[in-house]
């Protein structure tokens, strides 16, 4: 318990250091501590954001196309694969184990990401 | 003769007479497509939007056909709001020319979501053009969701593979190549083994001296890695067509134009019918480049880069569609 107070007491501290930070970034980093079965990643300028993502057992992902052009989002390993993804749609999937899972765009392979599942 | 274009660029002959690579031309491209045309074994393309100061002498050839790419029918995005009217307007063109193309080759990326209504308003703005006959080869947002499945139906009667397929005009041999299947994370365009053996078959028994005009969506050089643009074994398709002694290989994909020869070989980039990209590395990301609606012509315009051989400068011509 102790140790999970300070853990947000040091986030808040955090988030109050860097007030110079987009109000995203803000929200990432509370929603990172205050609500672990939902996160999100934002597809931009032909890049997952953030690239690497580490979540616990159990949460879902969002992925939200950004971009003009469309993306997909496809695990590497054949375990998720989103449809097309034009601008402002959104594809979740639900993490039930741990593990590393990388990902690409099938359009655009350049584009990679990974979720680290813990 | 008229007066020189600027954008035409003599290469030294060595005075034997029989250099056909030693003379290049500086090919004009526009942001609408172009003009083709089989000089003496040796393609030159112009832009369509040069067309009318064309003489009759530099159009005529033993074939003429028109390349246009990148349509992306269904993109509504700020970058060009009526991609349908900016492909209308290259079909006006190719229909100005006074002696009729050929044929028309489409490089690519012909809707922008691989919905069915996307290719049906190409097929009919196509449908107005006087050449009637279009080969296509897909680009890879052709066949999202099917893994190209639809593209086959439509446009891949009697293709091998994935889509790919070779034919003969008047003694030059096209062959359309599909590098936008099966793509791995991380990687670039991919041409794989089974398409590589069809190549290599297809092409071992013509004469060297045959044309040959090669034409695939993404790039078969590497313009830009770092954005995707390349091929990760096109070497491997280039050497089966190293015999021969004139090869053009013509690409979509960057939405710009570009030009590079490389022995024996000549690459040009297309422009795209729909909009504008960035030049590599000249922005974030490769996405479509948004400029005001009264500019989208201006943008569209020309930027030839052209390598002649022999020399290792990149001579690159800047002019604009108006």
């Amino acid at each position: 318990m102790r140790r999970s107070v300070s853990i947000a007491g040091l986030a808040a501290t955090l988030v109050l250091g860097m007030g110079a930070l987009g109000a995203d970034q803000k929200s990432f980093v509370v929603s990172a501590q205050q609500k672990q079965e939902a996160m999100e990643v934002k597809i931009d300028n032909f890049s997952f954001g953030p690239a690497a993502l580490t979540v616990p057992v159990g949460t879902t992902v969002t992925w939200t196309n950004r971009d003009d052009i469309p993306h997909t989002v496809v695990s590497t390993d054949g375990v998720f694969k989103s449809k097309v993804l034009d601008t402002d749609e959104k594809f979740s999937f639900t993490f039930s184990k741990a593990g590393t899972f990388p990902y690409f765009c099938s359009i655009h392979p350049k584009m990679t990401g990974k979720v680290i599942v813990q | 003769m008229g007066s020189k274009r600027k954008d035409e660029i003599l290469h030294d002959h060595n005075h034997d007479g029989i250099d056909r690579r030693g003379f290049l031309k500086c090919m004009a491209w526009a942001g609408t497509g172009a003009f083709c045309v089989m000089q003496g074994g040796v393609l030159k393309s112009y832009s369509l939007s040069r067309l009318p100061k064309l003489g009759p002498k530099e159009a005529m050839g033993e074939l003429s056909f028109v390349q246009i790419s990148d349509s992306h029918m269904g993109f509504n995005k700020p970058a060009n709001p009526d991609v349908a009217g900016t492909l209308k307007a290259a079909v006006d063109k190719i229909n100005s020319l006074s002696a009729a193309p050929e044929f028309m080759l489409h490089t690519g990326d012909i809707s922008h979501l691989s919905k069915p209504e996307e290719f049906d308003t190409v097929d009919q703005i196509l449908k107005s053009a006087t050449p009637k006959d279009v080969f296509y080869v897909p680009g890879e947002h052709d066949v999202l969701n099917d893994d190209g499945k639809q593209f086959l139906e439509r446009y891949g009667k009697g293709s091998k593979g994935n889509g790919w397929y070779s034919f003969d005009k008047k003694g030059v041999h096209f062959v359309g190549l599909v590098n936008v299947m099966n793509l791995k994370a991380g990687g670039l365009g991919t041409l794989g083994h089974e398409q590589l053996e069809w190549l290599e078959d297809d092409v071992k028994h013509l004469k060297h001296s045959t044309p040959i005009v090669v034409f695939a969506h993404i790039p078969l050089w590497s313009v830009y890695p770092e954005w995707g643009w390349g091929t990760e074994d096109s070497a491997q398709a280039l050497a089966y067509l190293k015999k021969f002694g004139s090869v053009t290989v013509l690409n979509g994909h960057i939405h710009q134009t570009m030009q590079k020869v490389e022995g024996n070989v000549t690459f040009h980039t297309a422009a795209s019918t729909a909009f504008p990209q960035p030049q590599p590395g000249k922005a974030d990301s490769p996405g479509p480049m948004k400029v005001p609606a009264e500019q989208l012509k201006s943008v569209l315009g020309i930027t030839d880069v052209n390598y002649v051989q022999g020399q290792h400068a990149l001579a690159v011509v800047d002019s604009t569609l108006a």
